[in-house]
Order: structure tokens, then C-alpha cells, then sequence
């Protein structure tokens, strides 16, 4: 075999999993070209419609090919409402890291709101010195920094672990509910220095300007740590679903925490226990006393191909791909197995691997066509390891809803098609 | 060191650690009276609770008319949330999370009543018929008595049965600023 490393060929755990440097550098030319694809019909001799007129003209504001039309959020909302839901990013049809805003996740208490920017006003106020307003357009002459981040809302994946028998659904309807984008604001640290923090305060309740007025409590020292006051999503201002004119945003804090819409900020001395912190966003355990203010997000990480609605059209060789993220830092390694956990190979990671962000993994699968269940576990620079759905289940019961970051089993069957498994 | 000198020290290294961005000063100054228009939230002490009062009985018609037709007769749910019941069945096998069973405090009840219910017209209801709601609620997860007037003082009493049952996982430095302190 010409060109081809004997070692990028060599398998690196059980039943056909190869070593990840067929994924990096050289190591993806030793493959040969084609071998990852199929043709699926002889390409046409003569010239296509669209290399014989000219195409469409240039557009203002631009759109996707009419050809992905069937990529969506699923969306899903409490009865006798359309606006009090989720929506759930397709993960399944996305390769990379950065969520298309257009598909970034959604979870609205009381829809969303229309807001006029001009008239829209930031309130800091509470154990500060001076309380202040401040309008879109001051906020945007502020001091600003960009971060890729994920943002996962904390009821993310529950169904794919907590229900009594495996639910098969696409990997976005059971994991969608996480995105990842990159954040551009003012450190919410220079606004509350410019009102001056009291030494009293140690939390802060933001309020946001929907019809819920969402709020929340959250640690003055995250406030004062990383915290930013988000204009901008994938560069451009943000989606009014996502907190347009401004948003709070808490790099690997909880989705519901990173309050939208933000028109009030108060510093106080302790938590003000809203519904939101108490009757929602706390984790039933089996004793029947609950844990609260379970802040950061565990590291976690699916594999989004092969996955259910992704049959495997033959044994051959395949590309496993998913993602890995941790509220806590930075993904440090993702293994993968393709025999139900008995052996374990480490994945590729896709440069750049930052914190609190998106990590996209890769691994090469040579497929044989028996059933196989296959599964990746994420392990983060703080030496957390992404724990199994029993671990889980014995320390937490099934009673909670939040939190749940257990490993992802799929089951490969002989037909190719992909089913969600409990392994 | 006492927890409250280490969270000042821990709080100057925060200051610290970020005084590097300084902003264009661009902030207007509130005037007291608007920050008091905004200033919708009730902590969990019921600091914050506006004058105004209501008992169950009032809070029977507000109910009727304005949260029966989602939350259901006399609070068992419908198409929306359970509000009443649940008591006990927090360890079984089918935990009913309701204000009666799972919310540790009834001054929260007034803030979210207050701030999203109804639904579909939040902020149309009257101080006195936000108290005689959470009255009615109260009343019927059996806390208070049908004739007891809740208002800021008697609101702030109220002990609900699952007050105790919160474990706060943020770290422990932290955790004495977490629980209110028993109204007085
Ligand atoms: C049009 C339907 C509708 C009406 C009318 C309505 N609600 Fe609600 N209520 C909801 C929905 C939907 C939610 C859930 C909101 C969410 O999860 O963010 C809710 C949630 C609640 C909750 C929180 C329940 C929990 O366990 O967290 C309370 C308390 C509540 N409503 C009280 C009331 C009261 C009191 C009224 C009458 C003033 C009222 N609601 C009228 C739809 C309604």
C-alpha cells in the first residue's frame, strides 16, 4: 500500500477501531481519496443547468442553500402556549463547532420579546455605590472581549438517560439542547466596577426584560470573574432569541442563568431564591432533599455520526464524529469504543481546543456490519471523567432532570441503523 | 479568619484581577424613585413585599378568573402546572413537585405570581389580589388558615414544609450567605 502509514492503519482498540492519526495531519491523505464516500450514480457528461446561465445575484442579507431546508430546530412547547419551550439544535446535521445561529438552541419562559434597542435601558443597581442606567448605545462604546463558548441548558440530554426504557430519537432531539457560538461584550466586571460594588454584596439577581422577567441569582465573584454583557453572536448582533439587545452570559454556568433580555442587574447580599433557583433548576435526589445552585455544566460528549437517522449504508470504513465540552475547562481527551465500552481508542481533536468551549472529536471505525454499540467519553483538564449513566443513577437516582451528562451508548445494528441503548 | 473577612479578601482579589478593562464611565445616574419602579423582586426573607393584603377567600375569585382555566380547580393542575398537593411524595417513585411540596419559600410565590401570571397578561394584577392569590395557595396546600391575611409582615413568616430540604452545591466559602435568616 503506497503512501499509506502502516501505523494510522493499525487498529487502536476492539471490534475495527483505528488509530487517530489517521485524522491528523498526513495521516488523513494515507485514507486515499474517495474511500470515506460513496458514489451513489455516474456523474452526468453533460454540463449542469447552473454552468449554463448565470447564477442569482448578490443579496443583502444572506441564506442557505434551499437544499438544507430540512435542517432544524425540532421545537416543542407547554401546552396552551407556543412561546414557553425549547427548541433544539440538530446536531446530527452539523459538523464543527460553531452552532449557525439561526440553529442555536432555544428555552423561553414566556416567548420572545420584540425590543426596541433605543429603548431598551440596563439597570445596575442594589449594594452599589451609584446606581446607573445605561442605553445600547453607551454599552456598545465599552471595552469589549470575544470567546468561543458553548451555552447548554441544564435539562439538556435527560431524556436520552432518565427515562425507564432508551428513547431512539435524532442526536439533536434527545442532546440538542446545547450550542456553541462565539460571545462578544463588555466584561460585566467594568460595569460593576463603574457602580462600585459594596463590600457587602456577594450575589447578584439579573432580571431579564421578557414577559417572565426571568431572573436569577448568581455568585458576585462569577459576575466578577468571566461574566460578560453579550451584544454580539458569530459577529453579528444578537438574535432576538438569544437576548437581543443584551444578554448575560456565564462561560460554562447553566443556559438558564445567562439571562436574556437583561434590563436589571441588582447586587445583593444573598441569593433571592426565585422559582427559578428553587422550585426549577434543582436536582431531586432519591431521599427526597434537593441540591441547588448546581452551577457549571459537567463535561460531557455524543457522538453525532453515526446516530439515530444516520443508517450505515454497509460494512466499510466509517468516520466517527461528536462533540465534547465541560463547564469546568478545557476537553484534554475523548476516547472512543466501538464494543460497548470493553475497549477504548482516543479520538482526534480538532484544533483549537479551548475552554468552556466546543470540541469537535473524530475517530475511524472500520465497520464489519455485525451489531456493535459505540460510545465516547470525554475526560476535562480539571481530570473530570464524563461518568456512566449507572454511576449516575446510584449517586443521583431518577428523579432529578438537570445535569444529566452520562455516557452516550449507540447501538449499531446489522441493518446499519442506529438506536439509542443504555450499556 | 471569619467567612465574612475571607469573602471581603476574596472579593478585593476578584476587583483586582479584572480592574485592567476600564470603561468609558458612560453609566447615568438612577434617580431613587425610578430604581424603585424597576425594583420588582422579593427576596426570600420578603424583603421587598409591597403594602397590601388578601385571604383565601378573596383569593378564591381572583383564582377562578384568572388561573383556573391552566393550573386547574382548586390548584390540581390541568393544562399547566400542579400547584397544590404533593406533600410526601418527594422520596417515592412519583415526586409531585408543587408550590405545596417543593418550594422552600412563600415569599418567592408572590414574586413570581407577580412578575409572570397570568401568562398572557403578567403584571395586571393588583398588589392585594397577588396576596390574596398567594393566600389561596397557601391555603389550599394546607399552610396557612382559610381566614389568616397574608400581607409583607405575615407573608415573610411563613414557613414552608420543604424549607429544609436544599442542599446548595456552591462551595462552602459561600454558603453562609445562602440561606436567609429566619424572619424575626
Ligand atoms: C394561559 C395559561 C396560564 C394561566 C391563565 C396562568 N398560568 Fe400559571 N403557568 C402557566 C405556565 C405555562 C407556567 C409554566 C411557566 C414556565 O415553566 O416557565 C405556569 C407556571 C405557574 C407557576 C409555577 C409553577 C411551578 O411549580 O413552578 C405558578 C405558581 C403559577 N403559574 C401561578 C399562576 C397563577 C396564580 C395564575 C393566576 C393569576 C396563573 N398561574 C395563571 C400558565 C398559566
Amino acid at each position: 500500500m503506497p503512501g499509506r502509514s502502516p501505523e494510522a492503519l493499525k487498529l487502536a482498540a476492539g471490534n475495527g477501531l483505528l488509530h487517530r492519526r489517521l485524522f491528523m495531519k498526513r495521516g488523513a491523505a494515507a485514507l486515499g481519496a474517495g474511500s470515506l464516500g460513496l458514489l451513489t450514480a455516474l456523474p452526468s457528461r453533460a454540463a449542469p443547468s447552473w454552468m449554463r446561465a448565470p447564477g442569482r445575484p448578490m443579496t443583502g442579507y444572506g441564506a442557505r442553500s434551499s437544499h438544507e431546508d430540512a435542517v432544524q430546530r425540532l421545537t416543542a412547547s407547554v401546552p396552551g402556549t407556543d412561546g414557553c419551550g425549547i427548541s433544539l439544535t440538530p446536531l446530527q446535521s452539523l459538523e464543527g463547532t460553531i452552532t449557525p445561529s439561526s440553529l442555536h438552541f432555544e428555552r423561553h419562559h414566556s416567548g420572545v420579546p420584540e425590543i426596541d434597542p433605543d429603548a431598551h435601558r440596563l439597570l445596575v443597581h442594589g449594594l452599589v455605590k451609584r446606581p446607573l442606567f445605561f442605553d445600547m448605545a453607551s454599552l456598545s462604546r465599552y471595552p469589549m472581549v470575544s470567546r468561543i463558548l458553548f451555552l447548554e441548558c441544564s435539562g439538556n440530554s435527560s431524556q436520552a438517560g432518565l427515562e425507564p426504557e432508551p428513547v431512539t430519537d435524532t442526536c439533536g432531539a434527545l442532546h440538542g439542547l446545547v450550542s456553541c457560538s462565539e460571545w462578544t461584550g463588555v466584561p460585566l466586571s467594568v460595569v460593576l466596577d463603574e457602580a462600585g460594588v459594596d463590600p457587602a454584596a456577594h450575589w447578584i439577581l439579573a432580571e431579564g426584560a421578557d414577559a417572565a422577567a426571568m431572573t436569577r441569582s448568581i455568585p458576585l465573584a462569577k459576575a466578577m470573574d468571566d461574566a460578560l454583557l453579550a451584544l454580539y453572536q458569530n459577529g453579528e448582533r444578537l438574535r432576538p432569541e438569544n437576548g437581543y439587545p443584551v444578554r448575560l452570559f456565564l462561560p460554562g454556568y447553566e443556559g438558564n442563568m445567562s439571562v436574556k433580555w437583561l434590563r436589571r442587574i441588582k447586587l445583593t447580599a444573598r441569593p433571592s431564591m426565585t422559582r427559578e433557583e428553587t422550585a426549577r433548576y434543582t436536582d431531586l435526589l432519591p431521599d427526597g432533599r434537593s441540591l441547588m445552585f448546581t452551577f457549571p455544566m459537567q463535561v460531557k460528549s455524543v457522538i453525532t455520526s453515526p446516530s439515530p437517522g444516520l443508517a450505515l449504508a454497509g460494512p466499510g470504513l466509517y468516520q466517527i464524529s461528536g462533540m465534547a465540552w465541560s463547564g469546568l475547562g478545557r476537553i484534554a481527551r475523548v476516547e472512543v469504543s466501538a464494543d460497548g465500552g470493553a475497549t477504548w481508542a482516543e479520538a482526534a481533536l480538532s484544533e483549537p481546543v479551548l475552554s468552556k468551549s466546543m470540541t469537535r472529536f473524530r475517530a475511524a471505525w472500520r465497520w464489519n456490519g455485525a451489531p456493535a454499540v459505540i460510545m465516547s467519553r470525554a475526560i476535562d483538564d480539571s481530570g473530570a471523567v464524563q461518568p456512566t449513566r449507572a454511576a449516575i443513577i446510584a449517586e443521583k437516582g431518577m428523579n432529578f432532570l438537570y445535569h444529566y451528562n452520562g455516557i452516550q451508548a449507540w447501538r449499531v445494528g446489522g441493518d446499519g441503523q442506529v438506536t439509542n441503548v443504555y450499556a | 479568619m471569619s467567612m465574612r473577612s475571607l469573602g471581603a479578601l476574596l472579593l478585593t482579589v476578584f476587583v483586582g484581577s479584572v480592574a485592567a478593562g476600564e470603561g468609558p464611565g458612560l453609566g447615568i445616574e438612577a434617580d431613587p424613585r425610578e430604581v424603585a419602579a424597576w425594583d420588582i423582586d422579593i427576596a426570600a426573607d420578603g424583603t421587598g413585599l409591597p403594602p397590601g393584603s388578601g385571604t383565601a377567600t378573596d383569593g378564591a375569585a381572583v383564582y377562578a378568573r384568572h388561573c383556573l382555566a391552566c393550573h386547574g380547580a382548586w390548584g390540581s393542575g390541568g393544562l399547566n402546572d400542579a400547584l397544590v398537593g404533593g406533600q410526601g411524595t418527594l422520596d417515592g417513585p412519583a415526586p409531585l413537585r408543587t408550590v405545596g411540596s417543593f418550594w422552600p419559600f412563600a415569599a418567592t410565590l408572590f414574586d413570581y405570581v407577580r412578575r409572570a401570571m397570568p401568562y398572557l397578561e403578567p403584571r395586571s394584577l393588583s398588589n392585594d389580589e397577588v396576596y390574596a392569590l398567594t393566600a389561596y395557595l397557601l391555603f389550599l396546600n394546607g399552610i396557612i388558615a382559610e381566614k389568616q391575611t397574608m400581607d409583607a409582615r405575615t407573608l415573610a413568616k411563613v414557613r414552608m414544609p420543604n424549607r429544609d430540604n436544599f442542599i446548595p452545591a456552591y462551595p462552602a466559602a459561600q454558603l453562609e450567605r445562602i440561606q436567609p435568616e429566619a424572619p424575626e
